[in-house]
C-alpha cells in the first residue's frame, strides 16, 4: 500500500516538476509548481513527517506560489520570445548533466535505503512527534535558525528600502 | 452498529466521509437561504415567502409555515442552478475558468475531515472524538489546506480575462495572504496553554477542547475565549477576511467591481463558489468554537460528560454513546449556527472597508496587536505554569 502510494506520488511530483520547466505559459508553470509541492507534501506524509508536510503546504503552496502567480498575473507574461542560442547555454547544460550523473551515481553506490532497520512497531516515528522538532530547533539548530531569520530580516528591510519612496529623497533614483 | 464496525476500514472511511459531506453540503446551501431571510429581517422586509411546491400547498399549517420561512425557495434556487444554461464566455481561459470553482470546493470540503464535532464515552470510560481524522497537527492542517483556497479566487479572476474580475482577485489574494499572518499568530497563545511543559506537543483540536472541559469554575478549565479574549477577537476578524465576508469582501465588492472575481460566472459554477464560501464559514466557525468556546461543552465549567452523568438519573438511555454523541454534535452545531448568524448580522450591519483600509487594519493594527498578545500570554503562561 505504502509502496504503491509512494510510486504514485513520486511519479506525480516528477511529472509536475517537468511541467514547471517545460511550460511556456508562466501561469501553467506556477500551477505545476503548486501541484509539485503538494506531491512533495504527500511524500512527507508517507514518511510520517506530518509537521513538515503541513508547513510545506501552508508556506510554499499556500503563500509563496500564490505570490508567484500574483506577480505573473500582474506582469501578464505570455510565453515570451525565444532567446538566441548562446555559448553559455551549452556550458551550463553540460555542467548540469554532469551534476545529475554524479547525483545518480551517488544514490546508486552509497544509497542504503534497503539496509535501514525495520521500524519498531509501538513507538511513533521521530518525525511524527512535534516535541522532537522543537527540541532540535532550540538546541542543535539554534544558530542556523537565528542566522536564517536574520538573513530574511535583512532581505525584508532591503525590499522596503528599495521600493519605498521616502519624503525629501525625490532626486535619488 | 456492530455491522458497521465489521466492514473493511476503507469502506467505513468512505461512508463516514460521504455522511459528513451529505450534511455539510446542504447545510452550506441552507446558509444561502438563511442569508436572504436574515438580511430581510434586518432590513425590515419579509424576504422570500411565496415559493411552494404546487401539490404540497394543500397541506394546512405546516406547509404555509415552511412557505413563509422560504424553505421551498431553497429547492427552487438549487433546481435553477442545475438546469440553467451554463455558458462559457468566449474570451476566457477555458481550463482555469472551469477549474476555479472546483478548486474552491476542494479545500472547503477537505478541511472538515480534521475538525472534530463531538465526543462520546466508550465502554472503558474514555472520551473518543467524533472526527474523520484525529491528526496530531490538527489546526496546522486546517490552516494549510484552507490557505489553498486563494487559488480559486486568483485563477477565477485571471481566467475570466476581463478587468473587474481581475481587480477583484488581485485585491482578494492580497487580503487573504495578509490576514493569514494575524490568524496564525492569534492561535499561538492557545497552543502555548494547551501544551503544558513535559507533554509530547500537540496541535490537535480535540486536545484544545479537552483543556476546556474541566469541571467547575477553576482558572484552568475556563473556555479559552474567556481568558484570551484578544486572541479570540483577532481570530474572528481574520476569519471574516479569510472567508471573504463583508466588511472584508474585497473579492466581490459589488458596488465598484460589478461582481468581483465571479463577474463572468453564472449558473452552476457560480453556485459552487457560493457553496464553497458558506462551507468555509461553517468550518471556520467550527474551528473558532473548538478553540475559544469549548467545542461541544454546553457551558464553561460544565463539561458534556458531567451533563450526561447528571441526565442518567432522569433518562435511562442517557449513558448510551449514541445519545452523548448526538447531544455533543447538537451543542456544537448550535454554537456554529450562532456564529453563522453572527457573520450575516455583521454583513448587513457594517459597510465595506476600502482596500487601503483593509491593508492598514491587517498590517498596522491587527498584526502588531497579535504579536503583542502573543508576547503577553507567553510571559503570563510561563509565570503560571512554572
Amino acid at each position: 500500500m505504502a509502496d504503491s502510494l509512494f510510486y504514485l506520488f513520486a511519479f506525480f511530483t516528477v511529472a509536475c516538476a517537468v511541467g514547471v520547466v517545460a511550460n511556456k505559459n508562466a501561469v501553467n508553470a506556477a500551477m505545476c509548481l503548486m501541484l509539485c509541492l503538494m506531491g512533495i507534501a504527500s511524500l512527507f506524509v508517507l514518511l510520517d513527517a506530518y509537521l513538515l508536510a503541513a508547513l510545506l503546504v501552508l508556506v510554499y503552496a499556500g503563500a509563496v506560489v500564490a505570490l508567484f502567480l500574483f506577480i505573473v498575473m500582474l506582469l501578464d507574461m505570455q510565453g515570451g520570445v525565444k532567446r538566441p542560442f548562446k555559448k553559455m547555454t551549452a556550458v551550463a547544460s553540460v555542467a548540469s548533466l554532469a551534476l545529475m550523473l554524479v547525483g545518480v551515481t551517488m544514490i546508486k553506490t552509497r544509497g542504503q535505503l534497503s539496509s535501514l532497520p525495520a521500524p519498531v512497531g509501538t513507538t511513533a516515528p521521530v518525525g511524527a512527534v512535534l516535541k522532537n522538532y522543537a527540541e532540535l530547533l532550540f538546541t542543535t539548530y539554534l544558530l542556523p535558525v537565528q542566522v536564517i531569520g536574520f538573513l530574511l530580516l535583512i532581505a525584508m528591510l532591503g525590499v522596503i528600502v528599495l521600493s519605498k519612496k521616502f519624503a525629501g529623497m525625490g532626486d535619488i533614483k | 452498529m456492530d455491522f458497521f464496525f465489521q466492514l473493511p476500514l476503507w469502506i467505513q472511511g468512505i461512508a463516514k466521509g460521504l455522511a459528513v459531506i451529505a450534511v455539510l453540503f446542504p447545510l452550506a446551501a441552507a446558509c444561502s437561504m438563511a442569508e436572504r431571510k436574515i438580511s430581510a429581517w434586518i432590513q425590515g422586509r419579509p424576504g422570500p415567502n411565496r415559493t411552494v411546491v404546487p401539490w404540497l400547498a394543500w397541506i394546512p399549517i405546516i406547509v404555509p409555515f415552511l412557505q413563509r420561512l422560504g424553505v421551498f425557495q431553497l429547492a427552487a434556487d438549487g433546481g435553477k442552478f442545475v438546469f440553467k444554461e451554463d455558458p462559457v464566455p468566449g474570451h476566457v481561459n477555458k481550463l482555469y475558468f472551469i477549474a476555479a470553482p472546483v478548486l474552491a470546493m476542494i479545500p472547503a470540503l477537505t478541511t472538515i475531515t480534521i475538525v472534530p464535532f463531538g465526543a462520546y464515552l466508550n465502554d472503558v470510560g474514555q472520551l473518543v472524538p467524533i472526527v474523520l481524522a484525529n491528526v496530531d497537527i490538527g489546526l496546522l492542517a486546517v490552516l494549510a489546506i484552507s490557505s489553498l483556497g486563494v487559488y480559486s479566487v486568483i485563477l477565477a479572476g485571471w481566467a475570466s480575462n476581463s478587468k473587474y474580475p481581475f481587480l477583484g482577485s488581485i485585491r482578494a489574494s492580497a487580503q487573504l495572504i495578509s490576514y493569514e499572518l494575524s490568524m496564525t499568530l492569534s492561535v499561538l497563545p492557545v497552543f502555548l496553554w494547551v501544551n503544558a511543559p513535559g507533554g509530547q506537543g500537540t496541535l490537535s483540536l480535540f486536545d484544545v477542547v479537552q483543556v476546556q472541559s474541566g469541571q467547575g469554575f477553576h482558572f484552568d478549565s475556563l473556555w479559552l475565549g474567556l481568558w484570551m479574549p484578544v486572541s479570540a477577537f483577532i481570530f474572528l476578524v481574520a476569519l471574516f477576511a479569510e472567508t471573504n465576508r463583508q466588511p472584508f469582501d474585497m473579492a466581490e465588492s459589488e458596488a465598484d467591481l460589478v461582481g468581483g472575481f465571479h463577474t463572468e460566472y453564472g449558473a452552476f459554477k457560480w453556485s459552487l463558489f457560493f457553496v464553497a464560501e458558506y462551507a468555509h464559514m461553517i468550518v471556520g466557525s467550527g474551528v473558532f468554537t473548538l478553540l475559544f468556546l469549548g467545542g461541544w461543552n454546553p457551558l464553561p465549567g460544565l463539561p458534556l460528560t458531567t451533563v450526561v452523568h447528571g441526565l442518567q438519573h432522569w433518562i435511562s438511555f442517557a449513558g448510551h454513546p449514541l445519545f452523548m454523541g448526538v447531544l455533543g454534535i447538537l451543542i456544537f452545531l448550535g454554537k456554529v449556527g450562532f456564529f453563522i448568524f453572527f457573520f450575516m448580522w455583521v454583513r448587513w450591519t457594517l459597510p465595506r472597508f476600502r482596500y487601503d483600509q483593509i491593508m492598514k487594519i491587517g498590517w498596522q493594527k491587527l498584526l502588531p496587536l497579535s504579536i503583542g498578545n502573543l508576547i503577553f500570554y507567553a510571559l503570563l503562561i510561563a509565570l503560571i505554569q512554572k
